[in-house]
């Protein structure tokens, strides 16, 4: 047994860690350092806890242990890199559980006793808590693909939510006057669930990148409440540095995509188009080549930048890629890769790709940095990417995607577009880069097509 | 874990927020997987709350079946959290010095 301010001094070393851990984060070379002593500093606070006096038996520890231990290394171990989006969405999720259950037991232990202050801390622990879990359950449903990727919505929808938040609010509000009625705790609960699943149905599968990101706040939130209402600053300051984190990373999401978090929330993108009005299609005709004509022009650029999307995650063409890469690097083609931010179903998703097919780091630009080579550039391949390259964002006020900042990759000599089909992309719209002069388009599935380039190169 | 008023709590609250805030905008673009993950692993702190509610007794009262549940729920997160991000990071490397032909 340990005293207190032991296990508090602990705590604080622990906080530190984690801190050190975020900061390791700012480069690849010091990153997995980083990840090791944000380990420890866990490690750490866990062992301190278990020699907390308030401990008194150890079997339903340790049978937690086993089992979420053993859920948690397997999925961990066996996930593919291209279904980490959901992954990290359902372990959030569970996140969430954690925090509105540790609410509810200290709730179970000591109803009657809270001040104030804890009292509403902890119900938004578990409004918070609850909400995240389901909403994180449908978020992975949705890029798992067992939920629709559309927006699921029905008449009233919008009044429903909001009055099943009202009730939630006007139940919390009685309970907060009535703190040992039980039934009206486990009501507040279970309204919460609710809406976890009822404000996630109605968001695009291709939005989901937003959501993960916001439901990981909200993970970090419920934590920092949790730690409010049990008095544990280790809870507090991880809380908020999850949230911030999450908060940033939603943040970045929107600004890529030019749309406000509540468009993203409450917009249901397929209403957008009601408001747009007929749209002119694009002048001109789109081409479709041969593998071979498309082969000559990779082989004569000087410089080729590739532009990987959801295209290339869902074809896992990550591998493939790379070996087109180092086959006309072999032949003295300079080769970049453009990373926008939202390609993907996850804020760095296409980075944590490329670096499973082995691309070195610095091969990867943000937008940012790059897309003022492209006028520069003699090739571009464009790899299961739609929205993030439509020229129209920049010059078609009608277009649902106007204002978003796209990669530039028309200015460049000769663009290359790997596609399945016509069909149009998530945002539903033309992409008037495929009518374009310079623009070759190479229809098939990306690995298929990419193999064939290989093949192509080496006759 | 008596070991904060609501005014110093807030107060550390705050400055917490400050100081993730300024970590969190050092990340590049190429590490934000990592980085979704990683922060998803350590907000696995709850387990510390979910040990002392399962840890109370020995009785399996609903405060200790729920923190059982706590605990599972908390443990994923955590193991799944860090493997998933070491994984991520592991993939990450620079360019190998090559002979230059």
């Amino acid at each position: 047994m340990i005293s207190p301010n032991v296990i508090n001094l602990v705590y604080l070393l622990s906080v530190v860690f984690f801190m050190l851990g975020i900061k390791k984060l700012s480069s690849p070379a010091t990153a997995r350092f980083g990840n090791k002593i944000s380990m420890a500093g866990m490690g750490a606070a866990m062992a301190a806890t278990m020699a907390s006096p308030d401990i008194s038996s150890f079997k339903f520890i340790i049978l937690g242990f086993l089992f979420g231990g053993a859920v948690g290394a397997v999925s961990a171990a066996k996930v593919a890199m291209t279904s980490m989006p959901e992954m990290v969405a359902l372990f959030n999720g569970c996140g969430g559980a954690a925090s509105a259950l540790v609410a509810l037991a200290e709730y179970q232990a000591t109803a009657g006793t809270f001040s104030s202050f804890a009292f509403v801390t902890l119900l938004l622990s578990i409004i918070i808590g609850s909400l995240t879990f389901t909403g994180s359950l449908i978020a992975f449903g949705k890029l798992q693909g067992i939920v629709s990727g559309r927006p699921i919505v029905f008449p009233g929808q919008q009044v429903i939510n909001g009055l099943l938040l009202a009730a939630t609010l006007v139940l919390a509000v009685v309970l907060f006057n009535n703190q040992a009625d039980t039934t009206l705790f486990y009501g507040v609960l279970a309204l919460s669930l609710v809406l976890g699943v009822l404000a996630v149905i109605p968001i695009g599968g291709a939005d989901m990148p937003v959501i993960v990101s916001l439901l990981n706040s909200y993970s970090g939130v419920a934590v920092s409440m949790t730690g409010f209402a049990l008095k544990n600053n280790a809870l507090i300051i991880v809380g908020s540095l999850v949230g911030a984190s999450g908060l940033f990373l939603t943040k970045i999401m929107c600004v890529a995509m030019n749309r406000s978090l509540a468009n993203v929330l409450f917009g249901a993108f397929g209403a957008v188009a009601e408001t747009g009005g007929e749209q002119e299609g694009p002048g001109g005709s789109i081409r479709g080549y041969e593998v071979e004509d498309v082969a000559t022009v990779l082989e004569n650029a000087e410089s080729l930048i590739i532009v990987p999307g959801y295209g290339m995650a869902a074809a896992q063409a990550q591998h493939i890629t790379k070996e087109l890469a180092d086959h006309l690097a072999d032949e003295g083609v300079e080769v970049r890769y453009a990373i926008h931010s939202v390609a993907g179903r996850m804020p760095g998703h296409m980075n944590v790709l490329l670096a499973e097919a082995d691309v070195p780091y610095d091969q990867l630009f943000a937008m940012e940095e790059i897309n003022e080579d492209f006028a520069k550039t003699d090739a571009v391949l464009v790899i299961g990417a739609n929205d993030v390259v439509n020229p129209a964002a920049k010059t078609n006020p009608q277009s649902p995607i106007y204002g978003m900042p796209v990669l530039d990759v028309e200015e460049a000599g000769t663009v290359i577009v790997l596609k399945r089909s016509m069909n149009v992309g998530f945002a539903g719209i033309e992409n008037e880069l495929f009518y374009r002069d310079n623009t070759m388009m190479l229809f098939g599935d990306a690995k298929h097509s990419l193999q064939a380039l290989l093949a192509a190169f080496k006759e | 874990m008596e070991s904060v008023t609501v005014v110093s709590g807030l107060t550390v609250f705050v400055l917490a927020l400050f100081a993730g805030a300024e970590l969190i905008s050092k990340v590049p673009q190429t590490l934000h997987t990592p980085l979704m993950s990683g922060s998803n692993a350590i907000s696995g702190i709850a387990i510390l709350g979910a040990l002392i509610a399962a840890g109370h007794s020995g009785s399996a009262d609903s405060v200790s079946i729920i923190g059982l549940l706590a605990v599972v729920f908390a443990t994923i997160n955590v193991i799944g959290g860090y493997m998933v991000t070491q994984r991520m990071l592991q993939m990450f490397k620079k360019k190998k010095s090559k002979v230059q032909r």
